[in-house]
């Protein structure tokens, strides 16, 4: 057995097989790349949502919750709460965000517990148009439900 | 030892296993969150503290790589370490940077540490396991540089066995991909894109060839099964990993953002991923089968074996449960994934960290070839509590994650069960989980005293030191 199949064959197929995927999978980005226009919605990438962007990130908020399901389970998804919570509504939207982080800590002996993140009026406007703006990526309808 | 800049790695692996044991303490605390919501908040408010537990199990994962390269490196290429001096300052900068990095996510919120170490100017935190602030990433990319550096004169000054150039390839790609970690555009489809060339093609990727060189290193040294055999068998693994593994990545494109046809390609690739997993199995079990000596550190065999199978069941079993598109549909970022998680990272990484600290820390230590049989006995219990507890973790969360995916997906939107509802419901499960992270604990202490037992030597070279 050992002369059929022989060390330097094994590495051929290790320096040959990994340089056809790398090349295969740097193919299928440049594709991915090209056609994500279509899917992410980018005209509508405004400053605004490009801040909110930046204030997720500077406060964690991946930390507990998940975004389009990725990040952590210890929190609502939130990458359709524009749905869940504002039923689509822009207006209704800002208007529950504001009151929910102004609401924080609950105060709700032994409920896990979100921090209270001193966000102004503008800010968490800008961090509305964010989550507004991920909602609207088509990412093959996931979740399955409203609940996310 | 066969060469005396190989003591080196004992630092690195001193810190790694300090790392390991504040990690665990931290997912203790993370545990407890789950059910007790408001445990020590507002002072460790879950996000950092989970923050805290992943990014140490990362720091001292690398901790583990690097004492792992200066350890066989060396012996492999038939040299000195190019440079002592500088893996002694890597060392230094290495540590320092991680215990500023960790303070700081506990000391201050996390906003007022994006502030301090000025975010804005070049933003990169704020991205699950990437939260570290610029600067320290700079910082690993400066160490990491220094490290291959170092690694890499070694090996060209010296004999190239498939063994460390494999790992340096490995290595080299694990600082490559990391680079994507300064990539994080406005637009969070592609943020999320290129996000998963640091983290999959981490794990499922150029960590894999870090591993095998690793487990084949040990092998050849514990059993003495001829180096052509181990060397073929680790061109193999290393081959199926990357084949499936690369567009493997695929699986983490189904609800991002990326084209449909993902889910075609990442389902069959990934499908496939366990097979390298596989294979590390079958090799570390052959090999122990046909050693040829019996090696005194039983106790890194143990490891050995326990990596591949333990790998094989989190990343290769637990992996696939979850990678169909269909499945993952129902399941992506639920408590599947984190009991997924958390058996790959102990079975594969975790472990194999393990196995090469439980192999080469008598010999660093002075003791021989092998710790005392007393010590291998409470070393070898510590392998079995923590194994054992870390597969009623996976198990828990997986009945936490069923039962989630039932109350809180399957059912349509009138009927389904909020998010905070559902957790309601498991919280059975996340008490179980939390009882066997005691045991881990309780494993990891055990683990820890094997170093203090019965420092008498078995083997007749014994050093002082």
């Amino acid at each position: 057995m050992a002369e059929v199949f022989t060390k330097t064959a094994a590495r051929n197929i290790y320096i040959g097989g990994s340089v056809f995927f790398i090349l295969f999978f740097l193919g299928l980005t440049f594709e991915t790349v090209r056609s994500m226009p279509t899917r992410d919605h980018r005209e509508n990438l405004t400053e605004s949502v490009a801040r909110g962007k930046l204030l997720w990130e500077e406060n964690n908020c991946i930390g507990c919750h998940s975004l389009m399901g990725e990040g952590a389970y210890f929190a609502p998804e939130l990458g359709n709460v524009f749905q869940r919570r504002g039923m689509a509504n822009e207006q209704a939207f800002k208007g529950f965000l504001k009151g929910w982080m102004d609401a924080q800590p609950l105060n709700v002996p032994g409920r896990r517990a979100m921090p209270q993140f001193n966000l102004n009026a503008d800010e968490v406007n800008d961090l509305a148009d964010f989550l507004i703006w991920t909602s609207n990526i088509d990412n093959n309808n996931w979740p399955p439900n409203i609940e996310g | 030892m066969k060469f005396e800049s190989q003591a080196v790695a004992k630092p690195y692996f001193v810190f790694a296993l300090l790392l390991f044991a504040l990690q665990i303490v931290f997912g203790l605390i993370i545990g407890l969150q789950y059910v007790v919501g408001d445990f020590l908040f507002p002072y460790i408010p879950f996000n950092a503290a989970r923050m805290v537990h992943t990014n140490l199990l990362i720091v001292w994962l690398l901790f583990g790589f690097m004492g792992a390269a200066y350890y066989l490196v060396p012996e492999e290429a038939g040299v000195e370490l190019y440079s002592v001096k500088l893996a002694k300052i890597l060392f230094w900068v290495f540590a320092a940077a991680g215990v500023l990095t960790v303070a700081g996510y506990l000391l201050v919120p996390y906003a007022k540490l994006a502030a301090f170490t000025k975010n804005e100017w070049f933003p990169t935190m704020g991205r699950e396991f990437l939260e570290q602030p610029t600067i320290a990433k700079v910082g690993i990319v400066v160490v990491a540089l220094g490290f291959l550096f170092n690694i890499g004169m070694t090996i060209l000054q010296g004999r190239k066995t498939v063994i460390n150039t494999v790992l340096i390839t490995g290595l080299l790609g694990l600082a490559l991909m990391f680079l994507f970690s300064f990539y994080n555009p406005e637009n969070l489809a592609l943020d999320k894109y290129f996000w998963w060339w640091v983290v999959h093609l981490w794990v499922e990727g150029v960590w894999e060839l870090i591993m095998g060189s690793i487990l084949a290193f040990v092998l050849i040294k514990t059993t003495g099964v001829d180096r052509e055999v181990i060397e073929k068998w680790l061109y193999v693994i290393i081959a199926m990993a990357l084949i499936t593994g690369i567009i493997g990545t695929g699986h983490h494109y189904y609800w991002i953002g990326p084209k449909p046809y993902w889910l075609w390609l990442g389902s069959f690739f990934s499908a496939l991923e366990p097979i390298p997993f596989f294979a590390m199995t079958v090799f570390a079990f052959n090999m122990v089968f046909k050693r040829r000596r019996n090696h005194p550190n039983r106790a890194a065999l143990l490891w050995a074996m326990g990596t591949g199978v333990m790998a094989f069941l989190g990343a290769g079993v637990w992996g696939f449960l979850h990678t169909l598109a269909p499945v993952n549909y129902l399941t992506h970022g639920s408590q599947i994934t984190a009991a997924h998680g958390h058996m790959a990272f102990y079975g594969a990484y975790a472990m194999i960290n393990l196995t090469i600290i439980s192999y080469a820390m008598p010999v660093l230590r002075g003791q021989g070839e092998a710790a005392s049989p007393k010590a291998q006995v409470v070393e070898m219990w510590g392998f079995w509590l923590m194994t054992v507890s870390m597969v009623f973790i996976t198990l828990f969360l997986t009945g936490a994650g069923i039962l989630q995916v039932w109350l809180q997906r399957l059912p349509d939107a009138s009927n389904a069960l909020s998010f905070m509802d559902t957790m309601d419901q498991l919280a059975v499960f996340f008490w179980m989980r939390e009882i066997a992270g005691v045991g881990f604990f309780i494993g990891l202490l055990c683990y820890f005293s094997s170093f203090f037992v019965g420092a008498k030597s078995t083997s007749t070279v014994a050093f002082n030191g």
